[in-house]
């Protein structure tokens, strides 16, 4: 027997389902795993935007990255790739399993039978967001994955505190947003 | 850094797309899918990042009960621990307007660019250059810490 009433509460807090979020997340989780077990490193990824600088900058704040800026790129250029990978597969079709739902966001578009996605959000939210992200995480000593996979896996205070300031002041945020009419 | 494993990249690379395969597969890459999930219309994405902090979790865990080294670098396996400072609410919070603002985490945006979002490009110049302004501001606060501090 199954409770019609629970059934459309989860359709309602769920509407995508549960089964590629389940999955994804435990791929990132495996991909972190991947690279601790093999070095000890528990990888995040938005020092790589400082160690990057230290390229084309002598400020002492990027400068103490330099032994760590060439692999922070090969893992960056993973995740591009990884992400590459999806798309080459689920996101155009050649592979499909019930575990992944596809969903309606943004504009998908072809090129060289290669199925790509584009967002809709617009470019002033992605650049100014992508400024605050980028000063608020360095700040801050860590992002969704320095504080919220390796950091909360690590049971570490700093980092359960972390992800609780960004996302509460996110969830606000993006509640704000929309509450003033702005979308997408 | 010359006397690395000759296994260090290959396994940073196998890792990394693993990590953005996920983020694809899971569509936190997507800034429309963080969005919906901060404004409550889609609470999924909680099953990435707790999904995600339990396999670490199981790992950090476990893996320095059965081995001392890890095998390619030689260093002890420890967990993630920084310290605790106002930094680090202060920074959170930057965070999480610009999260809530874009929809979009470092992470998920190297990834969002795999996708074929180029105008992820956009968050991407805002990140770089919201980390060199952090950087510049606060390498010339300890420059001039230091010499308050020598001329004490």
């Amino acid at each position: 027997m199954t409770d019609p009433i629970a059934l459309q509460a989860a359709a309602d807090l769920f509407p995508n389902g549960i089964s590629r979020y389940a999955v994804g997340g435990l791929l990132v989780g495996l991909g972190a795993v991947v690279i601790y077990l093999g070095t000890a490193i528990t990888p995040g990824a938005s020092t790589f935007l400082e160690s990057t600088l230290s390229y084309v900058s002598g400020l002492s704040r990027f400068q103490r990255y330099v032994a760590s800026r060439d692999w922070r790129i090969v893992f960056t250029l993973g995740i591009i790739g990884g992400a590459a990978l999806f798309a080459a597969t689920f996101q155009s079709g050649l592979v499909s399993s019930p575990l992944y739902q596809p969903g309606t966001t943004g504009q998908l578009y072809d090129v060289g039978g290669l199925t790509l996605w584009a967002t809709d959000v617009q470019p002033w939210r992605l650049f100014l967001g992508g400024i605050l992200v980028g000063i608020g995480t360095r700040v801050g000593k860590g992002c969704t994955s320095g504080h919220g996979v390796c950091g909360v896996g690590s049971a570490s205070k700093t980092s359960i505190v972390g992800v609780i300031t960004f996302l509460t002041v996110a969830i606000g945020t993006a509640q704000v947003v929309a509450a003033l009419g702005v979308a997408p | 850094m010359t006397d690395r494993h000759p296994l260090f990249m290959p396994l940073i690379l196998l890792g990394g797309v693993i990590f953005g395969f996920g983020l694809g597969f899971s569509q936190m890459a997507r800034p429309e899918v963080v969005l919906n999930f901060l404004q409550f219309e889609d609470f999924g994405l909680l099953f990435v990042m707790f999904g995600a902090a339990i396999v670490s979790g199981i790992a950090f865990a476990v893996v320095p009960r059965l081995w001392d080294r890890a095998p390619l670098t030689g260093d002890d396996y420890g967990r993630r621990l920084k310290s605790f400072d106002r930094n680090v609410l202060v920074g959170g919070a930057i965070f999480g307007v610009g999260w809530g603002l874009s929809g979009i985490c470092p992470g998920a945006a190297y990834a969002s660019l795999g996708t074929g979002n180029i105008a992820i490009l956009w968050a991407l110049a805002g990140m770089f250059l919201g980390a060199y302004v952090q950087g510049y501001w606060r390498s010339r606060v300890s420059k001039s810490d230091a010499a308050v501090a020598s001329a004490d």
